[in-house]
């Protein structure tokens, strides 16, 4: 996963960069589902007994579980073949810690980005608020919408992988969706991808509950390309 | 008691928002009330079979036909108290009933998507990488429950 991360304090320096970068390094180690040692594959295949998790293991099982209650049971790690998979909240969650080290290591101006998954604080070098594109469902040289933040999270869901569902009408193994893309701001970037991740899979209604939700603001982008906003979406365009 | 006293207030608050449904509609008030008290025995149920006072969520009545269209209503329980009634379904289709249901949900703004020629620091979507998908995909599961 790309991530990038860019500090626009004076005092900026390498070291705090690497000091980001070894984070996400070790988060992926313990949360990654794709790793046969990582601690989340060793408590699916039975090796790793819950009183054995790590504290991170379990603030993360403990904010899966408040997610789950808080969206309906939408939200949920819990796969059918009873292994676990967090991915849908670590990502953000991840972010939210690493911009929490910039800030602790004293610096205001910069962001942090996993994914799509973006956390802002401060101002970009020009002294402006960060100006943040949301991409073109259909097409991933483009945006179709430019969002100005200073202190916000931004988070997207999507389906769009090129190719499968959206460009190819006539397989129908993989059904068109209705919605092709979330994007949602909150307070933070943990706020905003939780309720993101848990929003999508709501399909049409997602944006109805992001609307019913005091902090976040979301435009939805259904397969026919039409967006729907919330109420107050437009205080944040550029 | 106390979920004696919960259940009763649940019902009073369903049956003032069946009520404003009857007001709103102009009559046929026989399906709204059935919308009530399906809603009113589900939650019973999870009060005998889980004893506890009010589980937390979103409870969902069934269909209800009027005459001007189906309307369906949820409630929400937080902390063990109902928070908000929200209207899933509402008469949509015809001019009548088009002014009844605006004040019931919010419409929200809708555009046709295009593309922008503007600078920006950073780019918010999911289409990086299959992986990312693969993975945020994996973790949303849609449960009918």
């Amino acid at each position: 996963m790309p991530i990038t991360v860019e500090i626009c304090d004076l005092s900026a320096n390498s070291e705090a960069v690497d000091k980001v970068f070894d984070y996400f390094d070790y988060v992926d180690k313990k949360f990654s589902t794709y790793k046969d040692d990582s601690e989340i594959s060793g408590i699916n295949n039975g090796k790793i007994r819950e009183k054995d998790y790590s504290a991170d293991m379990k603030e993360v099982f403990g904010l899966c579980e408040q997610t789950k209650k808080e969206t309906n049971g939408y939200f949920d790690i819990q796969l059918k073949n009873k292994t676990y998979d967090p991915s849908g909240l670590v990502k953000g969650w991840a972010v939210y810690n690493a911009a929490e080290i910039l800030r602790k290591l004293g610096f205001n101006n910069f962001y942090v980005e996993a994914g799509g998954d973006i956390q802002v604080s401060g101002q970009n070098s020009q002294g402006q608020n960060w100006r943040i594109g949301i991409r073109h469902p259909f097409n991933e040289s483009q945006i179709i919408k430019t969002v100005s933040l200073s202190s916000e999270g931004v988070a997207t869901s999507g389906t769009y992988i090129r190719g499968q569902h959206i460009y190819n009408p006539y397989d129908d193994k993989k059904p068109i969706t209705e919605i092709v893309s979330l994007t949602v701001i909150g307070p933070n970037i943990y706020e905003a991808d939780r309720f993101a991740t848990a929003a999508f899979a709501m399909g049409k209604k997602g944006i109805n509950f992001i609307e019913s939700l005091k902090n976040l603001e979301g435009y939805m982008v259904d397969k026919d390309g039409v967006a729907t906003m919330t109420s107050n979406f437009e205080k944040y365009l550029a | 008691m106390k979920a004696k006293k919960i259940i009763l207030s649940v019902f009073l608050v369903l049956v003032v928002a069946a009520y404003a449904v009857y007001q709103r509609l102009g009559g046929s008030s026989q399906s709204n009330t059935r919308t009530t008290e399906t809603n009113t025995n589900t939650n019973t149920n999870n009060n005998q079979n889980n004893q506890v006072a009010y589980k937390d969520g979103e409870y969902t009545g069934t269909d209800a036909d009027t005459i001007f269209g189906k309307v369906q209503v949820s409630v929400l329980v937080k902390d063990g108290k109902i928070v908000d009634v929200k209207f899933l379904d509402f008469p949509k289709d015809q001019l009548t009933s088009k002014s009844i249901s605006n004040h019931s949900l919010p419409i929200l703004k809708t555009e046709v998507i295009a593309a922008q020629n503007e600078n920006v620091d950073i780019v918010s979507g999911a289409t990086q990488t299959s992986e990312g998908f693969k993975q945020s995909l994996a973790s949303a599961l849609v449960k009918a429950k």
